[in-house]
């Protein structure tokens, strides 16, 4: 590990990968990204457990008791953490079941859809509880910054990530506020 | 000619004009959302909100009077009209990521404008079904802000009466009036000024939604105080800028 860099992690809560997908569409910009910051935990990093840092990136809302505890470790190791997307800032996608009753999305899904023979609702114990609602990450946790956007633009992350690198208080100017 | 202040600068007025009119007029952007030039105010919203010699008025509502002293851009106001849209947000379901309407949104460019980040409160998630009878219009109840601006175009400009507001404080809802609820039972038709004038993605014509790809839509390519200065009656010597 350098001295001096500032480390950064990320995670995909109730999240498609998109805005990790935005966040590498900064291009060339990764090298300069490269030279200033050191991964913890992250898709790209596959380290598996977050541990202190200056920056925390969450991609996703939280759909289940999972998601609750990376988040919850995330708080406690990242100095800042910043929603990234539309999921993590208000639910998203994921949350358009919150009007709809869990065990009836459950039984729709795995027993009364047509075309299933003999479905079951996953019961595992490896898999993680889902929660009766999906929740936006600052209903969990405290959140530092807000990056709006389906996913938020390459041009986006970057501002918010460069001004955080530079020691700035990050500010999305007009054109990098996006709700779509 | 009758001037009044907008913070600080004079803005001249003629008798009957709202502070928003004669400030539209003269070039000079308040936020807004419920207010319309072709209608007559209905000073809902708030988002118009300013101070009007200290005290806070909605600026569609106040005429205009010589020496008011009005400020609109202060931080202040443009915290409180911040609160009002993340507001509105959090009460209807605003999901913009599956909304046709995205990116020609009056709710969504004013949040864009004055920098609204997060909604903040707790969403409602309320259980809204989609009213899709009619042929030619489909109605998501889902996004209605109560602008009452459909009500108002029916009643006043297509004559009909399609479309009514239900209910009092927080069950307050979008009606269509027919005994069946449905809006393929009313007279409603696609050309009506009802239809066009949402600035949400309520009243939607259908088929016709992504005609203009995401990105390259009304406010994705300027913001909305500069829009609204476009689109209001403007004096002549302040057209162009």
């Amino acid at each position: 590990m350098s001295e001096g860099r500032i480390r950064i992690a990320t995670a995909s809560l109730a999240g498609c990968f998109g805005c990790h997908m935005s966040l590498l569409d900064i291009d060339e910009r990764l090298f300069e990204l490269i030279e200033r910051v050191e991964f913890d935990r992250t898709p790209l990093t596959d380290i598996k457990h977050c541990g202190p840092c200056d920056i925390g990136l969450i991609e996703g809302g939280v759909c289940n008791a999972e998601n609750v505890e990376v988040l919850r470790a995330f708080r406690r190791n990242c100095k800042i953490l910043v929603a990234v997307g539309a999921c993590a800032v208000t639910g998203g996608l994921p949350a358009q079941r919150n009007h709809l009753d869990i065990g009836a999305c459950l039984q729709e899904v795995y027993l009364t859809e047509p075309s299933l023979s003999n479905g079951q609702i996953p019961n595992d114990p490896e898999l993680p509880l889902p929660l009766d609602k999906v929740h936006p990450i600052h209903e969990v946790v405290k959140v530092d910054y807000f990056i709006p956007g389906c996913p938020p633009s390459a041009d986006a992350i970057w501002k918010v990530l460069s001004d955080l690198i530079a020691g700035r208080t990050p500010r999305l100017t007009q054109g990098l506020i996006q709700y779509d | 000619m009758n001037t009044f202040q907008l913070d600080g600068e004079e803005i001249p007025f003629e008798p009957g004009q709202t502070v928003i009119q004669a400030a539209l007029a003269a070039g000079h952007y308040i936020p807004h959302l419920c207010y319309h030039p072709e209608f007559v105010p209905h000073g809902s919203c708030r988002l118009c909100t300013v101070r009007a010699d200290g005290r806070p008025t909605a600026a569609c509502t106040l005429p205009a009077q010589p020496g008011l002293k009005v400020e609109s851009e202060t931080e202040e106001l443009n915290d409180l009209r911040r609160t009002l849209v993340q507001m509105l947000f959090a009460e209807g379901n605003h999901f913009c990521p599956s909304c046709e309407k995205s990116g020609n949104c009056v709710l969504q460019a004013l949040g864009y404008d004055l920098g609204v980040l997060t909604a903040g409160f707790r969403h409602f998630f309320l259980d809204r079904p989609v009213d899709a009878s009619h042929p030619d219009i489909l109605l998501d109840f889902n996004r209605c802000v109560l602008c009452k601006l459909c009500v108002r175009a029916s009643e006043e400009v297509d004559g009909k009466g399609v479309f009514s507001l239900a209910g009092r404080g927080i069950q307050r809802r979008l009606i269509v009036s027919a005994e069946s609820g449905r809006l393929a039972d009313t007279d409603v038709a696609v050309t009506d000024k009802a239809v066009e004038v949402c600035p949400v993605g309520v009243i939607l014509r259908k088929r016709v939604g992504f005609r203009v790809p995401i990105g390259r839509r009304r406010y994705d390519l300027r913001p909305i105080r500069a829009q609204a200065l476009e689109d209001a009656p403007r004096r002549p010597e302040h057209r162009h800028e």
